[in-house]
């Protein structure tokens, strides 16, 4: 059992509805420190909503979410600005400055952080689009970038800072294997050398595989599952085991 | 954020004002706490103030040189067309200039203003800023807000230069006005009150064209049909302030600086 402490992030009893419809019907999860947690959960199952409401994006509509030990829910926009500012997260669809270059996306955060030397700015965004196999494409528009670059140029800009902690919405989907790769070890070798704490929404096995410490499943607004890796892999559990190898119940 | 549309009237438009104090209150907020990007700043003056200047000088030009024509018309019958110079250059400082901007600048620069907002919030950009501990209101409104009050008085000079100008030649040249009369009238009627009356509407216009773009952006959903939607209210909602606030700011200023004097 781990103690409250290693808890980077712990989140009571937290709710969501949009319009009537219940999308988190009480969720409790503990996100250990330095540690990759992958969560998993259906297509539509809250899995973007729960990690927005993370950083603030959305006011949850009850329960409780303390980052370090601080508690977040009802901070307003200035208040969450300093923990937004420990945390990179990486959009489901990217959310690039479509105004702007890939380089001046990568910069951006490091230049609202007071960055003023261009030299140090242009060798950690090379650095960054490095990481994520973007050499040259720097001075592109977003518009012009396929949809995998874009992806990872999002990636490049949300890791630029060096976060403690780090959510990404499915950082592989839509990228061939080769690239996912890529980015499964790219993951990996942020928990283990920089013993980032991350979070990472994927509906890919191969990566999960790769990257889980733990893994947790969202299931109808709950934590369905939540442990070890091996743990996912033994269970019995006919709702894992057909998440896990695919399988529908649709009579063909 | 979401705009209530299905609440009773009255209560949809109090929780619309209720929004707009709030953007106007946190703006000026970070303006006096100098949260100013100055480089912004100057990009927007360059993309507004800059950006807006063919247009307000065409409106100048022959809204002056129409006007001119018409007091001609009218005041020539009656043997006063020494007036036509005076009464050109004061309505031109004192309303039609002012307004005739500002409703220029809320067709060209609102909608701008509105658009790249809004698109910026359906597809997200303005949560990846939130995301990066950027507050969209320093970033996106601060900016365009410091921007518009600093072209928009100049703006409306320009325009009443232009169209001052343009009735000096329809005047003069074409319906024969004597220029020295034209002119000496003119200066002799116009005061430096007319043309403060003009930056200071000037100056209020620009925080109705600007606060009711970006609350617009703000609250924009749906897409590319809402980011439509919301442009095009923009334009409408800051268009009939402009001239509903005009008349209030006419009856109040003109206590501040009375029309006439020096006779
Ligand atoms: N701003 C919003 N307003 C209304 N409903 C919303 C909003 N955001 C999300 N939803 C709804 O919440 C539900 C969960 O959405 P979410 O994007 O979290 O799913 P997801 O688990 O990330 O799915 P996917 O794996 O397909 O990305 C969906 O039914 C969606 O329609
Ligand atoms: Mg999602």
């Amino acid at each position: 059992m781990i103690s409250a402490g290693d808890n980077l992030i712990e989140v009571r009893n937290l709710r969501q509805s949009f319009s009537g419809q219940e999308i988190l019907r009480g969720v409790n999860l503990d996100i250990p420190r330095g540690e990759t947690t992958v969560l998993l959960g259906q297509s539509g199952g809250g899995k973007s909503v729960f990690l927005r409401q993370l950083i603030g994006l959305i006011h949850p509509l009850s329960g409780s979410i303390k980052i370090d030990g601080e508690e977040i829910a009802h901070l307003d926009e200035r208040q969450l600005e300093p923990i937004r500012r420990k945390i990179g997260m990486l959009f489901q669809d990217g959310a690039l400055f479509d105004s702007m270059t890939v380089f001046e996306n990568v910069a951006f955060p490091l230049r609202e952080r007071g960055e003023r030397s261009e030299k140090i700015v242009w060798e950690k965004v090379a650095r960054s689009l490095e990481l994520v196999s973007l050499e040259g494409q720097d001075q592109k528009m977003p518009s012009n970038l396929s949809g995998g670059m874009r992806k990872r140029a999002a990636l490049a800009r949300a890791i630029i800072t060096e976060p403690a902690c780090i959510l990404y919405d499915e950082p592989t989907a839509g990228l061939d294997p080769i690239v996912s790769d890529t980015i499964n070890k790219l993951i990996r070798r942020m928990q283990s050398q920089l013993k980032v704490t991350s979070i990472v929404v994927t509906h890919d096995m191969i990566s999960t595989n790769y990257i889980a410490d733990r893994v947790a499943l969202l299931r109808e607004g709950r934590i369905h599952f939540d442990g070890s890796l091996a743990d996912l892999h033994n269970s019995t559990d006919p709702v894992i085991t057909d998440f896990i190898e695919g399988r529908s119940h649709e009579i063909d | 954020m979401n705009f209530p549309y299905s609440f009773p009237l009255t209560r949809a438009f109090s929780l619309y004002l209720g929004q707009i104090a709030f953007l106007v209150g946190e703006s000026f907020s970070s303006i006096l706490l100098g949260r100013i990007r100055w480089r912004l700043v100057l990009n927007q003056i360059v993309e507004i103030g800059f950006g807006s200047q063919a247009v307000v000088i065409i409106t100048g030009i022959f809204t002056g040189a129409v006007f001119t024509a018409q007091i001609f018309f009218q005041f020539n019958a009656l043997n006063m067309s020494s007036a036509v110079g005076p009464v050109v250059s004061i309505a031109l400082c004192r309303e039609l200039g002012p307004v005739l901007t500002g409703l220029m600048v809320a067709g060209r620069v609102g909608a701008a203003i509105c658009a790249e907002i809004g698109t910026m919030r359906v597809t997200q950009q303005i949560d990846a800023l939130r995301a990066l501990a950027v507050h969209p209101i320093d970033y996106l409104v601060v900016p365009r807000a410091v921007a518009m009050m600093i072209s928009m008085p100049l703006l409306v000079g320009e325009c009443i230069f232009f169209a001052l100008t343009a009735s000096y030649y329809v005047a003069t040249r074409i319906l024969n006005v004597n220029s020295v009369f034209f002119l000496q009238h003119m200066w002799f009627y116009t005061h430096t009150k007319d043309m403060v009356m003009a930056l200071t509407k000037g100056f209020v216009f620009a925080l109705i064209v600007v606060f009711v773009g970006c609350q617009q952006g703000l609250t924009t959903s749906n897409g590319a049909v809402g980011v439509g939607r919301s442009t095009t209210e923009a334009v409408v909602i800051s268009s009939l302030t402009i001239l509903m606030i005009n008349f209030f700011l006419t009856m109040g200023l003109n206590i501040i600086f009375p029309a006439g004097g020096k006779l």
